[in-house]
């Protein structure tokens, strides 16, 4: 009896340990296969034509130029919508709102970032696409900035619950001191806890940027899908093609192991290696911020 | 004097500024689900919801869509829900801070942070094409298992956080052994919150269309999957292939199934506040 007890306790706490470890297999083996399906693009395609300007696979032309402009056009785009009005929400939420407000807008932001990408393009292009057309005199709605406005709705709910973690985490007794010396809320929110959470902050815009940079189904929908160079300050008005929609527009109708699949897969492999880079310097902000509060207050 | 005036009408001033921000960031959500409530209501009818579609999927019902939504979601659950609390109970209750540990954070971060699509890429070369499952239910459920795993795992973690220590101690005091200490009393108590975190992530599963783009999703099949090894139509998918793939398509059909995907989605966002709710009001400690 006692002996059975500690051998099942024994497989048990194997099985969690191996849990535990499998988030890093699963990081591990998603690299693994992004490089196996993606590297031999680069010895397929010489490097000159994956930076040129063209992206038509029918006639091999795999230049990627169009697809990372129009990825960072409408991440552009979507960080300028969702830095001001999800630090903005995150303020009013932590700093501002009494507390059933509070109780309203918390669930409701997180409703936001609960609806299905797959729904917000949809009704981009319903209602959002014809009437940027017709308010801006467009030839078509479907654009960058179809795309950078929704995005930046999705990324929203990212920066909100960030930012307004690290508001929260900004000692009372910051706000209390300002306070005391006479300042006002407004001046306190401002010159101090905002500065004191500057690096939750920053995080949150990261993450949010991140969000931005990976989102497939909207953008594929109502940025209009034209592979072309988008450098000029007039293209966010005009289609553009991002790299999340090259993948999901045109892997279902590439034959396995052909060039076209392997390039497909290189880009994954951009994407990937940008989220990663991204998360990390994310979670470093938050590393070393930690690290000083730590020191002041030892 | 001329100071302290301007400074407090500053403060209106901005105050006044931020809150419209926090107006214009969530009444669009409330509008966007008042308005596909009030179009795609007309839609909604027993022939649509369990019917098949006909007609180039022009009319009849979007049943397939639905079966096959409930069934990633079943099927997401059943590999992500046991590994991601299995990892949380290990970063909760046995890993201490060694690199190690911190190597297995950082991983979760970053799964958290790959693009939906990429973890389309990732499942359509390990599941379909290497473990040669095809373009199956099975295989588009175990990718989206991965993608959910990092937000169960957190809540979860946290959660268990939560149970004070002493719980523990006086567990382990009464001759409990570790497991036991935690099976029984640790994982008794944080349950909610671990289930509130299982529904948010399973939410995000059920919604998203990328990573079964070339998994598991079909574009039409007249009758529904008989195997996990059978492909299957899913929610977001075909409201993706009506709205953009499909010519002439009714209006009508397109808000109805919206409709049924944003109240699948809804119901279980609701599900997780009411649990976490009700379970705060419970808490005695």
């Amino acid at each position: 009896m006692e002996k059975s007890l500690t051998w099942r306790e024994f497989i048990i706490t194997r099985l969690i340990q191996a849990s535990g470890y499998s988030a890093i297999l699963f990081v591990a083996l998603i690299f693994f296969f992004l490089l196996r399906e993606g590297l031999p693009a680069l010895w397929e395609v010489k490097l000159s034509d994956l930076f040129a300007v063209r992206w038509y696979p029918i006639e091999n032309h795999f230049g990627l130029l169009p697809l990372l402009t129009g990825s960072l056009i409408v991440t552009i785009g979507a960080t300028l919508v969702a830095v001001p009005f999800g630090i903005g929400t995150a303020v009013y939420i932590s700093e501002i709102a009494p507390r059933w407000m509070r109780e309203i807008l918390k669930p409701l932001v997180e409703l936001l970032g609960g609806l299905p990408s797959v729904v917000l393009g949809f009704l981009g292009i319903l209602l959002l696409s014809p009437f940027l057309r017709v308010f801006l005199d467009l030839p078509t709605g479907l654009t960058a900035l179809a795309g950078s406005l929704l995005l930046g709705g999705i990324a929203v709910p990212t920066v909100v619950s960030v930012a307004e973690d690290a508001l929260d985490a900004v000692p009372r007794a910051y706000r209390e001191g300002a306070w005391a010396l006479g300042a006002t809320r407004w001046q306190t929110i401002w010159r101090v806890t905002l500065p004191a959470a500057k690096s939750g902050v920053l995080t949150a815009i990261m993450l949010g940027v991140g969000r931005a940079i990976g989102e497939t189904m909207t953008v594929m929908m109502v940025t209009g899908n034209a592979p072309v160079l988008a450098i000029k300050l007039g293209s966010i008005f005009s289609p553009v093609r991002t790299m999340t929609a090259t993948i999901a527009a045109e892997m279902g109708e590439v034959a396995n192991g052909s060039t076209h699949y392997h390039v497909l897969f290189f880009i994954g492999m951009v994407l990937f290696l940008i989220s990663l880079g991204v998360n990390i310097a994310a979670s470093s902000v938050v590393f070393r911020a930690k690290k000083r509060a730590e020191r002041i207050l030892s | 004097m001329k100071l302290s005036i301007n400074r407090h009408f500053m403060q209106r001033l901005g105050f006044t500024g931020i809150t419209l921000m926090a107006v214009a960031t969530v009444t669009p959500i409330i509008a966007v689900v008042i308005y596909i409530l009030a179009q795609g209501l007309p839609a909604i009818s027993t022939e649509f919801l369990t019917g098949f579609p006909h007609d180039g999927m022009r009319a009849g019902g979007i049943l397939p869509a639905i079966v096959g939504t409930l069934y990633l979601t079943i099927g997401t659950a059943i590999f992500s829900v046991p590994l991601g609390i299995a990892a949380a109970i290990y970063l909760a209750e046995y890993a201490s801070d060694t690199p190690l540990t911190r190597t297995i954070r950082i991983a979760i971060i970053n799964l958290a942070g790959i693009p939906s699509v990429v973890y389309g890429l990732f499942g359509l070369g390990l599941f379909v094409l290497f473990l040669k499952f095809g373009t199956s239910i099975i295989a588009a459920s175990l990718t989206l298992s991965i993608m959910t795993l990092p937000v169960i795992i957190s809540t979860a973690e946290e959660s268990l956080r939560s149970v004070p220590q002493g719980f523990r101690t006086v567990s382990i005091s009464l001759g409990a052994t570790r497991w036991q200490t935690i099976r029984r009393i640790v994982l008794k108590e944080a349950l909610p919150g671990i289930l509130t975190g299982v529904i948010l992530g399973l939410e995000r599963a059920a919604g998203e269309t990328a990573p079964i783009l070339f998994t598991g999703a079909a574009f039409f099949l007249p009758r529904l999957p008989n195997s996990p090894f059978d492909a299957t139509m899913a929610l977001p998918y075909h409201l993706f292939v009506i709205s953009t793939q499909v010519p002439e398509m009714p209006i009508k059909i397109q808000y109805g199934t919206a409709l049924v995907l944003l109240a699948f989605v809804l119901t279980m966002n609701l599900i997780a506040t009411v649990i976490r709710s009700r379970a705060r009001a419970k808490r005695q400690w």
